[in-house]
């Protein structure tokens, strides 16, 4: 593993969008850099299920990581590669900020970039959007995009 | 088609009374409900009959023996499993040693808390009242040793469910005591194996049909009659069919979704409400567990004395918790593990939950409150004349809990009602996917015949409302037990293979070769 490496974290968003813009941005400045984009699925083990879905559940994995992959992080990948950056795609299920986190440190990122992500329900309200709780627990400097 | 032919039969010998009564009926002047109930009682009866059927020369039930002897030889065979796994049981549900790239799989959580809300209900509530209204406050006793053997049981089938269930290429899976009695007896070479699946199946059907339809829909109306006053039964019946077709037949996945976030929140305040007035009656509680022990092994009265107790109280327990009858062991079997036996870990502790902690309030409060009425000079309890302990209100089932809970809190009934009707419709739905399981598995899969189910199901649902309790009780207690018959059979033969298991888990777990991904 040579060279820097940026987080970026998409959700099919506008805001996504810029943040990856940006991303790129830094990239061009930095040099030897590459762009880790990544989809994150929120997904929870504590969350309550019937069994008919837990019996497709797999199946319905399986579907959304094909989705994330092929609506969101090839595209964003194959653009970013066309405009001369090295870029790589990551699609997982879990706690978005955690997940954006841990990626950052397994895979030596030195930096997280995401799009704002309005506050908007009462859930959110209580316990601080994916932005909020980023900043709050992330190991490497976070950016956030308006 | 042999399976076919087999189960038609089996069925139409279950509605033959059904035609030759619907003459009497019809000349005497009877309410719907009244002939819905003359028609099950009798179209019934003899299944229930043979399933209680008495140890010759005892009252004792052979079908409660069974239980018993079975959970107290899986408790052995595995070394008080129950006692000995049940830390490293609750980190595998807190998801520690999950192994990351397996986020967004069935979880072990998620396993437990789908398997219990199937079993989380009106067994819970009404179940725990009728226990202790036919076999006194000894049969709490009974009940939570019945919970707590039980364990083991829960932990030999979910262990098999999940390990041979059937993996379909498109990435759904199937499991259950059909997929491991007929998979296993193959494995091991043992005859028959087919044959009990097959009647595991009918029985599976017939259990989802009764306790796990009629007797919900039954005791969510009477609850439901006695806060807006008395009406037809089949009206309650008429709406909850209504909603439930619209979940498991039109695919309205909110309501289900719904129901599957406010059970879990109903049931801690359940239990969260029990303990205050068990807390405010702190001076009682040596009295009510005194109560507990002596009318365990006396009876304190009750008809049938201490034997009319345990029957009660492992009765109720087996309904309630249904370990070794197979239903979770189809819950279980979605989860994402390369080690079945964690599996049965992690569903060792639904017993535990269900019987040994939400039962046991239940039975607490009702004894606490004063709800089961004694004579004060001899101290034993009044016996009405259907051979029921006498309530302080003349309440039976849920309506006992209802009152007791009453006695400290005015409103609490109204609460009852909401946590009935959402406990009977989770149950539905759950018990709707086991039934439906071993009906797919009986005559194949396909859009036809999960469809005849699932209308199947909705039909029993205004029968069970209208009907009366006694005998939707037998019939559904019958149902379920005559599952655990063959299932039962299917885990004494297959034991050794969960043994195989579970040595080698523990020694891998010992030698750290089962890695821990949190701390």
């Amino acid at each position: 593993m040579t060279g820097t490496r940026i987080v970026v974290g998409l959700d099919g968003s506008p805001s996504g969008e810029r943040a990856l813009a940006f991303a790129k941005e830094k990239a061009r400045q930095i040099g030897d850099c590459t762009i880790m984009i990544c989809y994150v699925i929120e997904w929870s083990p504590f969350s309550f299920q019937t069994a008919e879905e837990n019996a497709a559940r797999h199946l319905r994995r399986e579907e959304e990581i094909a989705t994330a992959t092929t609506r969101v992080v090839d595209p964003a990948v194959a653009a970013t590669r066309a405009e001369g950056l090295a870029a790589e795609g990551i699609v997982r299920h879990g706690d978005v900020a955690e997940i954006l986190d841990e990626i950052a440190v397994a895979q030596g990122g030195s930096q997280i970039i995401i799009g704002r992500v309005g506050a908007k329900g009462l859930k959110e309200r209580l316990f601080g959007g994916v932005s909020g709780r980023l900043i709050a627990t992330a190991s490497v400097p976070v950016t956030i995009i308006p | 088609m042999k399976q076919l032919q087999f189960l038609m039969v089996a069925l139409a010998a279950l509605f033959v009374p059904v035609a030759a009564l619907a003459q009497d009926v019809a000349q005497e002047a009877m309410t719907l409900d009244q002939r819905v109930n003359a028609l099950f009682a009798s179209s019934t009866g003899w299944f229930v009959n043979f399933i209680f059927a008495p140890i010759p020369g005892t009252g004792f039930a052979w079908i409660v023996l069974w239980l018993v002897v079975a959970a107290t030889v899986f408790t052995l065979y595995f070394g008080f499993i129950q006692f000995r796994v049940a830390r490293h049981s609750l980190a595998l549900v807190a998801g520690k040693y999950s192994d990351p790239r397996d986020a967004g799989e069935v979880s072990h959580f998620q396993a437990l808390a789908t398997a219990l809300s199937g079993t989380v209900g009106l067994g819970n509530i009404a179940g725990v009242a009728v226990a202790v209204s036919i076999g006194g406050a000894g049969a709490t006793f009974w009940m939570i040793l019945a919970g707590l053997l039980g364990m083991a049981s829960k932990f030999t089938e979910c262990t098999l469910g999940v390990k041979y269930r059937n993996e379909y290429p498109n990435g759904t899976v199937s499991g259950g005591p059909m997929y491991y009695i007929t998979k296993g007896f193959a494995e091991r070479g043992l005859p028959g194996g087919k044959i009990l699946a097959v009647m595991f199946s009918i029985f599976c059907v017939l259990g989802a049909l009764g306790g796990g339809n009629m007797f919900q829909a039954n005791q969510a109306h009477q609850q439901i009659a006695g806060v807006v006053g008395d009406y037809p039964g089949w009206i309650t019946g008429l709406i909850f069919a209504a909603v439930v077709f619209a979940v498991i037949v039109g695919g309205i996945k909110s309501i289900a979704r719904v129901t599957e976030k406010v059970v879990p929140f109903m049931g801690v305040l359940y239990v969260g409400v029990a303990l205050i007035i068990i807390l405010m009656n702190a001076d009682q509680i040596l009295w009510a567990f005194g109560q507990i022990i002596d009318g365990a092994f006396t009876g304190n009265g009750i008809v049938g004395g201490m034997v009319g107790a345990l029957i009660q109280g492992f009765r109720r327990a087996a309904f309630s918790n249904e370990a070794g009858v197979g239903s979770a062991a189809i819950a279980h079997s979605a989860v994402r593990t390369k080690e079945p036996i964690t599996e049965g870990f992690v569903s060792l502790l639904e017993p535990f939950i269900d019987t040994v902690v939400i039962c046991t309030m239940t039975a607490l409060v009702i004894i606490i409150t004063g709800q089961l009425m004694t004579d004060p000079d001899t101290g034993l309890y009044l016996i009405g004349e259907n051979g029921r302990v006498v309530t302080a209100t003349g309440a039976a089932g849920v309506g006992l809990t209802s009152a007791a809970f009453a006695s400290a809190f005015g409103w609490f009934p109204y609460l009852l009602v909401v946590a009935v009707i959402l406990f009977a419709f989770s149950t539905m739905i759950s018990w709707s996917y086991y039934g439906l399981k071993a009906w797919t598995y009986m005559f194949g899969e396909g859009q036809v015949q999960e469809l005849s189910f699932k209308i199947l199901f909705c039909v029993f649902i205004v029968i069970g409302a209208a009907a009366s309790l006694d005998p939707v009780i037998d019939f559904s207690d019958a149902a379920i037990f005559a599952m655990a018959v063959v299932n039962i059979i299917g885990l004494y033969a297959l034991m050794p293979i969960v043994k195989r298991e579970l040595n080698s888990y523990l020694a891998r777990l010992k030698s750290g070769e089962i890695k821990r991904f949190k701390p």
